[in-house]
């Protein structure tokens, strides 16, 4: 079989993404997907801002906020932000290790979909009986007696979703250990691989926890166990540890990544390499160690007694050290770099006070002391979206500017993109400066209004317009994506001049096979050194061209999806007892699972090979007769 | 290298499980998969030591652990999955020595064994539930029965597999493309062995002393 005679037309294209399992386009699913939720969670944002804009407020009641604010927490962060991360992963990490996709290319397809569907379900609450409205942590002294189904929506919506993130991770692991090119030992991947790895370990070891809080969270709604309910012995703190051992973890899978977006960044437009990269290294790998540390930081006033807060309080602080550590490399980067002031190193440098913002609110808030006046406060919503936007999304943003090319062979507008930086920026420390005072004034969070006379007018009417200004920033980014897509203007390989590792090396449109011929990789920055030593290749290889082993499209990925999906459905109805046809989803749904699992492991998938005249026939066809590489 | 080669016990090599990319990654994979599931039992087992005898104001000390476990029927399904476990082990023997019929019949042995267990498991469940330990009775009953039937839930999901590998593979013997998976199938079965092992411990042990 060959996938080099290609259909065309809407529907082949469809199909194509559908059943696909090259990296290339699950990265860029990944990209539209999560943008779609991440507009979404935006415009829950907006709706309460509004809402709190001034005092008194009825644009929406109390239930409809604490719907609003649970989903555009949960949305943001588990599906907005994790998948546009993924969709960088996928995109660029085999690239950058000089791998020819992802080392189980079906799962990877699989964990897609399983995201895409759990946020779907999650979401269709919003039009079958409400939104979960326990807040994004769920606590379970509240959604165990949150009527409806709204919680059912959120365990089982991200349990779907947690599946797929889990087998992301380890798949990436795997990738990382295992398909690295030749001469690309671990010290010489680049940070964004690096932090990539790391962040899956912290995948790894964070969800499991998270999985079975929601499968207690589950039995306790649905067949009437006791875990969470003290009148029957059961214990409402043990949902808290669970979740927050996974929840500590959780942010720095986010953050980590984005750490390594903005190294490859720093070190790109200050045409120098990475200052400290063994210590960027280890600087990651201990903030995911401390990571696992920390968590009960979440709850030092539920009393878990002096002796734990002093730990929890201590190992918390511990954190900044290596953070630090990372900061200053940047700096130091920098420091006698030629730099170039491009869209991505605005979001760079803008990121730097941001972030630091964040961690100096968050070295405050491990004082355990101070916590019990800090917590549930607004100056700690202002600390997580000083770190969550100051660092994620920044990275998100900047990321999307930089490696925009890579993908699509496009370049976004660099006059749009600084005006679209500049709103985002001013609008983002508009919304959430003040958000430190107002917690420091004593305005609890998660609350839907506030009394005239509290004097919390001004500071939420700032944060309002701040709001404003970040959603104009977004709107602007969207119509530079746009504008680039009708220009439809190709840049061609290195469009930025300065690459400097595996990923720029390849010749542009990357072919579906990424490497003609594996790349022998000569050091860190593998493709500068290239450069310097006036290789017009780019690569030196490894291996004379010959045939390549690629695996086979898949639509199983897809209807497993959709059989988990219609049986979630099931689940979920199978707890009203009007509804018996409930039954017959579930066992419907898992059949199609389990079918798909046995054709699956039934028939074999030996992939296939792309011959050498096919490859000389592709690179004409994508380049014509100079080929790619000049 | 075409994975469906034919091998003798001369050429097949010393590690068919990792001898290529496709098998070196499922052996990576499955261990850190592995990796993921000790954590999840470390969950169960850590709400189960929360709520271990916790019920509510009214439940009298019929149902702790000292008065409702019988430990002479557990330690009889501790004997039969720790076999098992054993049996597995020959089935990987010969298949690293590339004799197939070794394989299928220890594997077999393995899922026969299994299928004991469970089948102990579930008398033992059942025995509980008519003495009035339902799943809703207290925390501890929920607690108890989701640790040890998830173990149960992942037994069950062996048997499934190792039996699907056996009939899948019957009629084509090995090749390095099924070695890999019969080798992660004994690893996962290895590793039911040993979550066992601290449920026998911390549940049941440390439950009647
Ligand atoms: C130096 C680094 C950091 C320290 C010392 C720190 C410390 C803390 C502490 C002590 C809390 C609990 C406050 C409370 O609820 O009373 C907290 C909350 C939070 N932090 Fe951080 N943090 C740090 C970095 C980060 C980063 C990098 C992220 C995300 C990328 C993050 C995200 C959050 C979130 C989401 C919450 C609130 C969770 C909730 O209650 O809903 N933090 N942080
Ligand atoms: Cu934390």
């Amino acid at each position: 079989m060959s996938s080099i005679a290609k259909k065309t037309g809407f529907g082949a294209t469809v199909w194509d993404y559908i059943t696909t399992v090259d990296h290339k386009k699950i990265g860029v699913m990944y990209l539209l997907a999560g943008t779609f939720f991440f507009v979404l969670g935006g415009i829950e944002a907006l709706l309460m801002r509004i809402q709190l804009m001034r005092p008194n407020n009825d644009f929406v009641s109390a239930g409809f906020f604490n719907e609003l604010m649970t989903m555009h927490g949960t949305t943001m962060i588990f599906l907005a932000a994790m998948p546009l991360l993924f969709g960088f992963m996928n995109a660029v990490v085999p690239l950058q290790i000089g791998a020819r996709d992802v080392a189980f290319p079906f799962l990877n397809s699989l964990g897609f979909w399983l995201f895409f569907f759990g946020g779907v379900f999650l979401n269709l609450s919003w039009f079958l009986g409400g939104a979960p409205d326990a807040g994004w942590t769920s606590y379970a002294s509240l959604s165990l007696y949150s009527e409806g189904h709204g919680i059912d929506f959120y365990v089982l919506g991200l349990q779907i979703s947690g599946a797929g993130t889990l087998i992301s991770g380890i798949n990436f692991l795997v990738t990382i250990i295992n398909m690295r090119a030749p001469g690309m030992t671990y010290m010489r991947m680049p940070l964004f691989t690096w932090t990539t790895f790391v962040a899956s370990a912290l995948i790894l070891f964070a969800f499991p926890p998270l999985t079975i809080g929601l499968a207690l969270m589950l039995f306790d709604r649905m067949f009437g166990a006791n875990f969470f309910d003290h009148t029957m012995g059961g214990n409402t703190i043990i949902w808290e540890h669970l979740f927050w051992i996974f929840g500590h973890p959780e942010v720095y899978i986010l953050v980590l990544p984005a750490f390594g977006l903005f190294s490859e960044i720093f070190a790109t437009f200050s045409r120098k390499r990475l200052f400290g990269y063994s210590s960027m290294v280890f600087a990651t790998i201990l903030i995911g160690f401390l990571g696992f540390m920390v968590w009960a930081h979440h709850m030092f006033t539920v009393g878990l007694g002096a002796t734990a807060n002093a730990i929890f309080a201590v190992a918390t602080m511990a954190i900044a050290v290596p953070t630090g550590m990372k900061v200053f490399n940047w700096l130091l980067t920098m420091w006698g770099g030629s730099i170039k002031v491009t869209v991505p190193m605005l979001y760079a440098l803008g990121f730097i006070p941001s972030f630091v913002a964040g961690g100096v609110t968050g070295v405050m808030q491990a004082a355990a002391p101070l916590d019990y006046q800090l917590h549930d406060s607004y100056f700690i919503v202002a600390h997580f979206h000083y770190v969550i936007v100051g660092g994620i999304v920044l990275a998100l943003f900047g990321s999307a500017h930089y490696y925009w090319p890579l993908m699509f062979n496009q370049m976004l507008d660099e006059r749009l993109g600084k005006v679209t930086f500049w709103f985002f920026f001013v609008g983002f420390h508009c919304t959430f400066f003040v958000q430190h005072f107002l917690g420091l004034m004593g305005m609890p969070r998660r609350v839907a209004t506030y009394g005239a006379e509290q004097g919390l007018d001004t500071f939420n009417l700032i944060s309002t317009i701040g709001a404003a200004l970040m959603a104009i920033g977004v709107l602007m980014l969207v119509i530079n994506v746009v504008k680039t897509a009708i220009k439809n203007e190709k840049v061609g390989r290195d469009p930025w001049g300065d690459g400097r590792t595996l990923e720029w090396a390849i010749p542009q449109p990357v072919p579906f096979y990424n490497f003609r011929q594996t790349p022998l990789v000569r050091g860190l920055d593998t493709y500068w050194i290239e450069k310097q030593e006036g290789n017009e290749e780019g690569m030196t290889y490894a291996e004379p061209l010959g045939d390549i082993h690629m695996p086979n499209n898949s639509i199983l990925p897809f209807i497993m999806t959709i059989g988990l999906f219609i049986a979630s459905f099931g689940a979920l109805y199978n707890m009203d007892a009007d509804k018996p046809w409930s039954i017959f989803l579930l066992i419907g749904g898992l059949s199609i699972l389990f079918a798909c699992m046995f054709a699956r492991s039934f028939k074999d998938d030996h992939g296939y090979h792309v011959h050498v005249e096919d490859i000389l026939a592709e690179e004409e066809r994508l380049y014509g007769k100079k080929g790619g590489n000049n | 290298m075409d994975v469906n080669k034919e091998f003798t016990a001369q050429t097949w090599p010393d590690h068919p499980e990792q001898a290529t990319l496709e098998g070196k990654n499922k052996f990576v994979g499955f261990w850190l998969f592995l990796a993921c599931e000790i954590v999840l039992f470390a969950s169960l087992f850590a709400t189960y030591l929360a709520l271990k005898n916790r019920g509510p104001a009214s439940m009298g000390e019929e149902f702790t652990t000292q008065s409702l476990f019988e430990l002479p029927l557990v330690f009889a399904m501790t004997m039969v999955l720790l076999t098992s476990s054993l049996t597995s082990v020959y089935a990987i023997y010969h298949m690293k020595n590339h004799n197939f019929k070794g394989t299928q019949t220890w594997m077999g042995i393995t899922v026969i064994l299994g299928a004991v267990f469970l089948a102990l498991e579930i008398y033992e469940f059942n025995h509980y539930v008519h003495l009035g330990f339902h799943y809703t009775h207290s925390a501890f009953s929920s607690a108890f029965y989701t640790l040890v039937g998830t173990h149960g839930a992942h037994v069950l999901l062996g048997l499934c597999w190792i039996t699907s590998l056996i009939i899948r593979n019957n009629k084509r013997g090995l090749n390095l493309y099924n070695a890999p998976k019969y080798y992660v199938a004994a690893l996962y079965w290895h590793f039911i062995d040993v979550v066992w092992v601290f449920i026998f411990t911390v549940v049941y042990l440390m439950g009647a002393m």
